[in-house]
């Protein structure tokens, strides 16, 4: 699955106009929400990290992708966790209990 | 065999799918936590799919990582709202150090033989990751006040900074013609980390919505490079999307700091901000007691309330939910007023809130309610001050001139809780304070709306 250049390209660029566009949308009541969402999504990077660790390579590229696989899991983890509960304090004003 | 690739192939897919589809539903806060659950159910199928890998021999170390990874990541997640600032700056931390050892480990598998396509990705890979790395844990430092909050300026720091940034690209682009110069790799990760350091150093606490913003979008980038060199088309995207946030906020925080972004980017943050330090002034205020603002909030029929960083430090913002609560019930119309730089982060202050259980709708941006302020009769300033500050319209020579504010002083009666007349953050001094119309409300935020809510619950009724 190697990837060559100009096809790499295209992808960024249309990803790149997407999350412009989608982004753009996002209401500022949400911005600290949507960083860590964004940070979640980011550390999907772990897939790299996880082929790293298990193809076993090398010494050197089984610690480093050993510890890149806790960097990341940490922030799905931490990233998914937190976003929830901020999410969830968002409520509309309505009928409240006195 | 190829099966298995192919299925690889489309679990990919499908998260890429759910991962833009995550992003659209947080547009609004009804759907919002659908996009959570559609950004998990990605997560989870694409490490799935990868789990798949027929390159993967073993699953030991991938095990062991996974497990620290959520032993980790659990307490992160649970961190106290106050907190969240320096949590998404470390998280910052942690994205960038994965793709910084993945690159890293990945230069030295294929080195010497590294065609140059992969090369110059790599550098560009480990170079805005390893300045992201520092870079963010010194930012989570300064928000955790582990590290002192002053920004420090020295005569050519922006020369030394940018001589950093070069030298490190000028040695990525030696190994990208000669990848067999293996002693070279260090630099262009020992530099970056370096530079990273410098870059946060000049740095105060009221940039950091910007820096925080700027770091998010170095951290996507580098993700995305790091896609370009393993080949993954879901990397690639997904460092998009994220660079793309980070990009979006950091536009938006310099606008509302009226910074240009150039500015912003070439990290002369911060250097202005000595100007009017020392000027103190000696004019009269007018203050007044937790009685008489209690009366004046409970006479008057519509009231903004403009909350700042201070809010969060002093965490006053449950207090404020009683204020809230006991205002609304007189049928007073009480509003927030948020500025987008308000707190240490972009959207800081909407969160805090929220946790209070303020309704979200009564949260609005500064476009939305300036032009309220003429019909206000009380806008209530809680630990916020220079984006109140009347100085950025009218007066030239203020280092804030041209920044948009909250319009405050529009209002009939302004009132400022404030610990003491001593300058903000940026020290510049705040015509506000001096207005015939505003009252200061001297003492800590928490204590002094407590005391305004006893007053209102406790007086006539």
């Amino acid at each position: 699955m190697k990837l060559d250049l100009l096809t790499g390209l295209y992808i960024f660029m249309m990803a790149a106009f997407i999350g412009f566009e989608v982004i753009r949308r996002v209401s500022p009541l949400l911005h600290t929400p949507l960083m860590s969402l964004t940070n979640a999504l980011d550390a999907i990077a772990v897939v790299g990290a996880i082929i790293l660790a298990g193809e076993g390579k090398s010494t050197l590229a089984t610690i480093l992708g050993t510890v890149a696989i806790v960097a990341a899991t940490s922030n799905i983890v931490g990233g998914f966790i937190i976003t929830d509960r901020m999410l969830k304090m968002f409520k509309a004003s309505g009928p409240r209990k006195p | 065999m190829i099966a298995t690739e192919h299925l690889i192939e489309i679990t990919y897919l499908i998260a890429t799918a759910l991962f833009i589809l995550s992003l659209k539903w947080l547009s609004s806060p009804v759907t919002a936590r659908r996009g959570v659950w559609a950004g998990e159910a990605g997560m989870v199928l694409a490490i799935a799919g990868t789990l798949l890998h027929q390159g993967i021999v073993s699953y030991r170390w991938v095990a062991i990582g996974l497990v620290l990874g959520t032993i980790i990541g659990v307490p992160l997640g649970k961190v106290a709202m106050t907190a969240v600032p320096q949590r998404t700056a470390l998280s910052h931390a942690f994205g960038a150090l994965c793709v910084t050892l993945v690159g890293t480990a990945e230069f030295y598998l294929q080195a010497p033989n590294v065609p140059r396509f992969t090369m110059g990705v790599l550098s560009l890979e480990v170079i805005l990751g390893a300045l992201t790395f520092t870079g963010s844990l010194m930012a989570a430092g300064k928000l955790q006040e582990i590290l002192r909050q002053r920004p420090i300026t020295y005569q050519g720091q922006n020369i030394v900074n940018l001589g950093l940034l070069a030298i490190a690209i000028g040695i990525a682009a030696v190994l990208v013609m000669h990848p067999d110069r293996m002693y070279l790799f260090p630099l262009i990760i020992i530099i970056p980390l370096f530079f990273g350091v410098m870059m946060i150093i000049p740095i105060g606490g009221a940039d950091m919505p910007t820096v925080i913003s700027l770091l998010n979008s170095y951290a996507g980038l580098s993700a995305a490079a790091m896609g370009f060199v393993l080949g993954s088309k879901l990397l690639i995207i997904a460092g998009a999307l994220d660079g793309a946030s980070g990009f979006i906020l950091s536009v938006n925080m310099s606008k509302a700091m009226n910074r240009s972004f150039t500015n912003v980017l070439f990290g002369a943050f911060g250097q202005e901000q000595r100007t009017a330090a020392g000027a103190a002034e000696t004019r009269p205020v007018r203050s007044a007691s937790p009685e008489e603002a209690a009366g004046i909030l409970s006479a008057a029929s519509k009231v903004v309330i403009v909350p700042g960083y201070g809010m969060a430090v002093a965490q006053a913002q449950h207090k404020v939910r009683e204020l809230y609560d006991a205002l609304t019930k007189r049928g007073i119309d009480v509003k927030f007023g948020i500025h987008p730089v308000a707190g240490r982060m972009p959207g800081h202050m909407n969160v805090l809130l929220a946790e209070a259980d303020i309704p979200y709708d009564k949260l609005l941006e500064m476009d939305e309610i300036n032009g309220d302020f003429p019909q206000t009769d009380v806008a209530l300033i809680i630990g916020a001050n220079d984006v109140t500050n009347p100085a950025a319209r009218t007066d030239q020579n203020s280092p804030i001139f041209g920044m948009p504010i909250l319009d405050v002083d529009k209002a009939h009666t302004v009132m400022v809780i404030k610990r003491s007349m001593g300058a903000g953050f940026a020290g510049i001094e705040n015509p506000l304070y001096y207005m015939d119309k505003t009252l200061m409300l001297f003492g800590d935020a928490k204590n002094f709306v407590g005391s305004i809510v006893r007053e209102i619950a406790g007086g006539h009724n």
